[in-house]
């Protein structure tokens, strides 16, 4: 039977968890959400599976590939991405074997000493990993799992234990949620402090941090500054706390809302468990006997 | 002599089958408290849900009646819930195996359930001859439930599975019966 239905319902990293613990063997195929004009059993609107997102495989419940539909996932992306090629060998390589597949060019490129055994297992974990850290973020979106489907023979199939990457995602959804928290509205803008020039004295900064703070202007929305610098939500958001933390940068805040987060609603003064009902055995016999017959 | 009357309850999320689970093996047409829906999000799942809760009964002799109630699926109503629970010989809750989106209510409502009162129960994975419907290995570890609850397959409509759930609840009386004469000797 089919294992399907959409993140919002059942994330990631509980589909991992089951993955894991069923020692499950197929691909998890994630598409995009469509909206359809029916509702589901929760009154949320029913989403249809569009065009395909990305697809996960797994093998006897080990993670062994990951691709998106924006990233090829070829062993040559894979070893650029992971600064193993340069982006002109990468170019080169791609134009002389074109039609190899992974395994045959992985073989080429140890004998020819560009890269190690090493490098191209490590590099495909990293790209694995990669790709299923994004996916444990995403929090809506169809999904099926279909078993027993695998990527084809010529694909390199690293195994990769869950458990740590279930920890993992975890840790990382609650820095998200963390993040999401601190920032919840990105058309909020930044400011330099007073005296920006003596909090920046003697810090250092990295390239994407600097990007940010040369966009810093009350006229500009953190969301713009995203754009203007490529980034996702995710790391522009992680770069204005880092700001903020040190002091370099205050973010413009709304009003807080009058009426305040609501209490979270259920019972109240519950009543004490009633006494467990004596009933005799004989009486459970012939409840048996009576549902057997009918 | 007074008449030995017992009771089950049937609970689980909305639109989960509860209803037609009584149905299936009540002796009497059921008594539905069903009223028409209010949500438009309720009213596209099904046009009629129960508000307090459903009567199923089934006679075993002149002196002992089992009685089935069927808890309303809806959050709104929870206040009945413990009412309904108080007294209980067992419980089932029922999960609608094509609805991901049900089970964290599912496993929300049995856990509530559990609280109540210290009386054995089952899950029922309905809809188990639906082509979406998820197995019950995944929806064992989908809904955490551990591998000493009995979660079985079930068609709410079928009389046949409708029996099994119910004997398989009764049979987990019994051992919890005999456990606690055992504990207790």
């Amino acid at each position: 039977m089919p294992l399907q239905g959409n993140l919002r319902d059942f994330s990631t990293t509980q589909i991992l968890n089951l993955i894991n613990l069923a020692g499950k063997t197929g691909t998890l195929v994630i598409f995009e959400g469509v909206r359809t004009n029916e509702k589901d059993a929760i009154g949320n609107i029913r989403m249809a599976a569009g065009d395909e997102r990305a697809r996960v495989a797994f093998k006897a419940g080990k993670l062994v590939q990951a691709q998106t539909q924006t990233q090829d996932g070829n062993l040559v992306t894979v070893l650029n991405k992971a600064s193993k090629l340069t982006d002109e060998q990468a170019r080169i390589i791609r134009e002389r074997a074109k039609n190899t597949a992974d395994k045959a060019l992985a073989l080429l490129l140890i004998n020819a000493n560009y890269v190690s055994q090493k490098d191209i297992v490590g590099s495909i974990q990293q790209y694995t990993l990669d790709i299923v850290y994004t996916l444990l973020t995403w929090g809506e979106g169809p999904f099926r799992f279909e078993d027993n489907l695998l990527p084809g023979p010529d694909r390199i199939l690293v195994p990769i234990d869950l458990e740590n990457v279930i920890i993992e995602g975890a840790r990382r959804i609650r820095e998200i949620e963390q993040l999401n928290s601190h920032l919840p509205n990105l058309d909020m803008a930044l400011r330099f402090p007073p005296n920006p020039r003596e909090k920046f004295k003697g810090i250092h900064l990295s390239v994407e941090e600097w990007r940010v703070v040369s966009y810093v202007n009350p006229r500009n929305t953190v969301r713009q500054i995203a754009r203007a610098n490529n980034m996702s939500d995710i790391e522009i958001r992680r770069i204005v706390y880092g700001l903020e933390q040190a002091g370099l940068v205050e973010v413009v805040r709304p009003a807080v809302p009058v009426d305040g987060p609501r209490q979270p609603t259920g019972n109240t003064g519950r009543l004490p468990p009633p006494p467990k009902t004596q009933v005799q055995e004989t009486v459970v016999r012939k409840l048996i006997d009576r549902i057997r017959s009918l | 002599m007074a008449m030995n009357q017992v009771k089950m309850v049937v609970t689980g999320p909305f639109s989960s089958g509860k209803t037609e689970f009584i149905s299936s093996i009540s002796e009497i047409d059921v008594v539905k408290t069903e009223r028409t829906i209010s949500s438009d999000a309720e009213r596209e799942v099904k046009s009629q849900t129960t508000v307090a809760m459903d009567f199923g009964r089934i006679t075993v002799d002149d002196d002992l009646v089992l009685y089935l109630f069927g808890t309303p699926g809806q959050r709104r109503f929870d206040f009945m819930w413990e009412i309904l629970a108080e007294g209980m010989l067992g419980f089932v809750v029922m999960v609608d195996s094509t609805k991901p989106e049900t089970f964290r209510e599912a496993k929300s409502i049995l856990e509530t359930f559990r609280a109540y009162a210290p009386t054995p129960f089952v899950v029922a994975a309905n809809k188990q001859d639906l082509t979406d419907a998820w197995s019950i290995e995944d929806l064992r570890i989908a809904l955490r439930i551990e591998d000493g609850i009995k979660l079985l397959p079930c068609v709410a409509n079928d009389k046949e599975s409708v029996k099994n759930v119910l004997l398989e609840l009764l049979y987990s009386i019994l051992e919890e019966m005999d456990t606690s004469a055992s504990t207790a000797g």
